[in-house]
């Protein structure tokens, strides 16, 4: 199943920032975040500091998987866009590279118009991100496997013990 | 699913805890929160109805420490036990690393576990998984009520796999990290052989 779990490089985690990044200047956002659709944080952007970001990602992944389920139930593959608004902070949320979700949290320096030309273009980087990072080369996945084997191999029943200690 | 992050050098898992409705798996969570540092743990995230009973699911993310220079994170969900939720039971179990099966062990609620396991087992095969492949454990929770099913039954009944299992008083915390840690080092084992 490891061919299923996502796996992060550096390279990966830099270009996929540099995205993020562009996209909350270029959207006039607060924050913005990469989420995967198990709930996992991937990548951030903007005041992220005081924003509780892992149950951001976790509610966000059940938010996208129960309109998910709803679009199914209508016969819809899926509502690729949920909009929140709220009184100051609005979040824009949407399916990006088919396991990935955006978020984007603004305010009134930014309007719903802005958030989503940008998301589009955005999403589209992501996207290509995304299938590079499929699409890698058995070697390269090899190597990042053999690297993290090497590692991994060397774990035993204690180290997991000693997880729970304390 | 997991997720291997190498620019942050960090493991997340996923462990979903099942059974059937109030056995205590948003219990084995409170107790677990309670418990543990609070620089190790995030926010207890419970979605649940007006009289406490889980509507979507509750999320508790948990940080082990590190091994082999990974931090290793788990998140602990638990789906909603009550019959009708079935859609949202489904849409959580999505992903899992692993499940904790938690049972009453109350005589009058032995059905419920087992239409609850059952119903684990067509949820997984949905996902082309199953017991035999993933990580599983089992709790045999309220063991101090005194009008429990003896283990050797329940086992029987529910464990016919000999799948780890722990007993457990979820409200008082006996078994509740036992168990915890048995299904993490399943899915870490899992992730061992994976890679």
């Amino acid at each position: 199943m490891i061919g299923t779990d996502l796996m992060l490089y550096e390279e990966d985690a830099r270009r996929l920032a540099a995205v993020l990044q562009r996209l909350c200047e270029d959207s006039k956002s607060r924050a913005v975040f990469l989420i995967d659709k198990a709930g996992q944080l991937i990548a951030s952007a903007g005041e992220t500091a005081s924003i509780d970001t892992t149950s951001l990602a976790s509610l966000t992944a059940g938010n996208i998987a129960a309109t998910g389920g709803l679009a199914q139930l209508l016969g819809e593959k899926e509502f690729s866009v949920l909009f929140h608004e709220g009184e100051k902070d609005h979040l824009h949320i949407s399916v990006v590279g088919q396991r990935g979700i955006l978020v984007v949290l603004f305010d009134r320096r930014s309007s719903l118009g802005l958030v989503r030309l940008r998301v589009k273009r955005a999403a589209e980087d992501i996207g290509r991100l995304f299938t590079e990072m499929a699409e890698r080369t058995e070697q390269e996945a090899g190597q990042g496997r053999a690297a993290f084997q090497a590692q991994f191999a060397q774990i035993t029943d204690e180290d997991i013990d000693n997880l729970f200690k304390g | 699913m997991s997720f291997i992050n190498y620019a942050a050098r960090e493991i997340n898992c996923k462990l979903v805890y099942y059974g059937p409705g109030l056995c205590g798996k948003t219990t084995n969570l409170q107790f677990i929160y309670s418990r543990v540092e609070p620089s190790t743990k995030g926010k207890l995230i419970s979605l649940a109805t007006e009289t406490e009973r889980t509507l979507f699911f509750d999320f508790l993310p948990l940080e082990l420490g590190t091994i082999r220079g990974f931090k290793t994170r788990f998140h602990l969900y638990t789906v909603p036990g009550q019959v009708f939720y079935d859609a949202s039971r489904k849409l959580i179990l999505r992903g899992a690393d692993g499940v904790i099966f938690v049972a009453d062990s109350q005589v009058e609620r032995m059905e419920s576990n087992i239409e609850s396991l059952e119903n684990l087992e067509a949820n997984l095969a949905e996902q082309n998984l199953s017991l035999e492949t993933l990580p599983f454990v089992l709790q045999y929770n309220k063991r101090d009520l005194p009008n429990v099913v003896p283990i050797e039954e329940l086992q029987v009944a529910l464990n016919p796999r000999k799948a780890p299992w722990f007993e457990a008083c979820a409200r008082t915390g006996i078994g509740v990290f036992e168990t915890l840690k048995g299904a993490a080092k399943l899915v870490l084992n899992e992730l061992k052989k994976k890679t």
